[in-house]
């Protein structure tokens, strides 16, 4: 249950990467300690997900986390960010265990962008490939924090000064 | 602001739409380089150097100097700096949750350790 308890810094640190790939597309890149299957499992159960797709660093308050993983299921992040409340929700629209999750992101105004991760183990770790499609050049410029965030940049901002320190930290 | 960045973020990712290109700005932000250096660094004659590095010139994301007979290449003061923070940003931000992930993950290997499921490697 408790799995925040291991802090200590790994040796080697994994390390995302992210390119825009196209006016269109967002990707980031990561390898996981773990194979795939449990990956995965962190990624489709709502009581394992709720806790890690919020850090604390983040500076938010996760309020409520629904996920129904399966073709068709819809999810419910609500977390509130100072005074106000922000929700990102969507349907999952193909659900492939332990390989391939895709799910739609209909909190913007902006048509939302489909997330498709996929999930490739080798030696034990597995390689994350999170692909943002959004429907066009303006609607992801529009998103501005991207990755289906739809605050602005100036939130972003205030994300990443707490995460900057947090990070400074370690 | 917001609208203005943007604007601003939009031309700076058709100069970044190029691997190349992202490349040079890699490079660049380790160390400053003459056209020369980044034609040999990337295999590049010349002409198709000062071609990337012209458009990331005009992109507003590197500056350049003749110094002599050299000239050298540097990232550009200010927008590339809006445009990497943004993508550091970005990335750090997944990082974040992502090293939260790896200890979910963690927690979850253990526990199948524990129930004797652990698996040769």
């Amino acid at each position: 249950m408790d799995a925040r308890r291991e802090t200590e810094p790994t040796p080697m640190k994994n390390r995302a990467t992210v390119e825009r790939k196209s006016e269109r597309e967002i990707v980031v890149t990561r390898t996981i300690n773990g194979p795939a299957r449990l990956v995965f499992e962190a990624f489709s159960k709502a009581e394992l997900l709720k806790q890690w797709w919020l850090p604390k660093s983040f500076g938010l308050t996760l309020l409520s986390c629904e996920a129904d993983v399966r073709a068709g299921g819809r999810y419910r992040l609500v977390f509130s960010h100072g005074a106000s409340t922000m929700e990102f929700y969507g349907r999952y629209i193909e659900v492939t265990p332990h390989s391939r999750l895709v799910w739609t992101n209909e909190e913007g105004d902006d048509g939302g962008a489909v997330t498709t991760v996929t999930f490739e183990e080798k030696g034990g770790k597995t390689l994350l490939v999170m692909h943002d499609l959004y429907p066009s050049k303006e609607a992801l410029d529009a998103s501005g924090a991207q990755g289906g965030m739809s605050e602005t940049l100036d939130q972003l901002d205030e994300f990443v000064a707490t995460l900057g320190a947090s990070l400074g930290r370690s | 602001m917001v609208q203005y960045t943007q604007i601003r973020l939009d031309d700076s990712f058709a100069a970044l739409s190029d691997a190349t290109r992202r490349g040079i700005l890699e490079q660049l932000g380790r160390s400053d380089a003459s056209i020369t250096d980044l034609a040999e660094r990337f295999d590049m004659t010349l002409t198709g150097m000062k071609k990337h590095v012209g458009v990331l010139e005009e992109a507003g994301l590197v500056t350049t100097e003749k110094v002599g007979r050299v000239r050298t290449c540097k990232l550009g003061p200010r927008r590339l700096e809006e445009e990497t923070a943004w993508l550091e940003r970005y990335r750090q931000l997944w990082d974040s949750r992502f090293d939260e992930l790896e200890k979910v993950v963690e927690a979850l290997k253990r526990k199948e350790t524990i129930h004797g499921r652990k698996k040769r490697d």
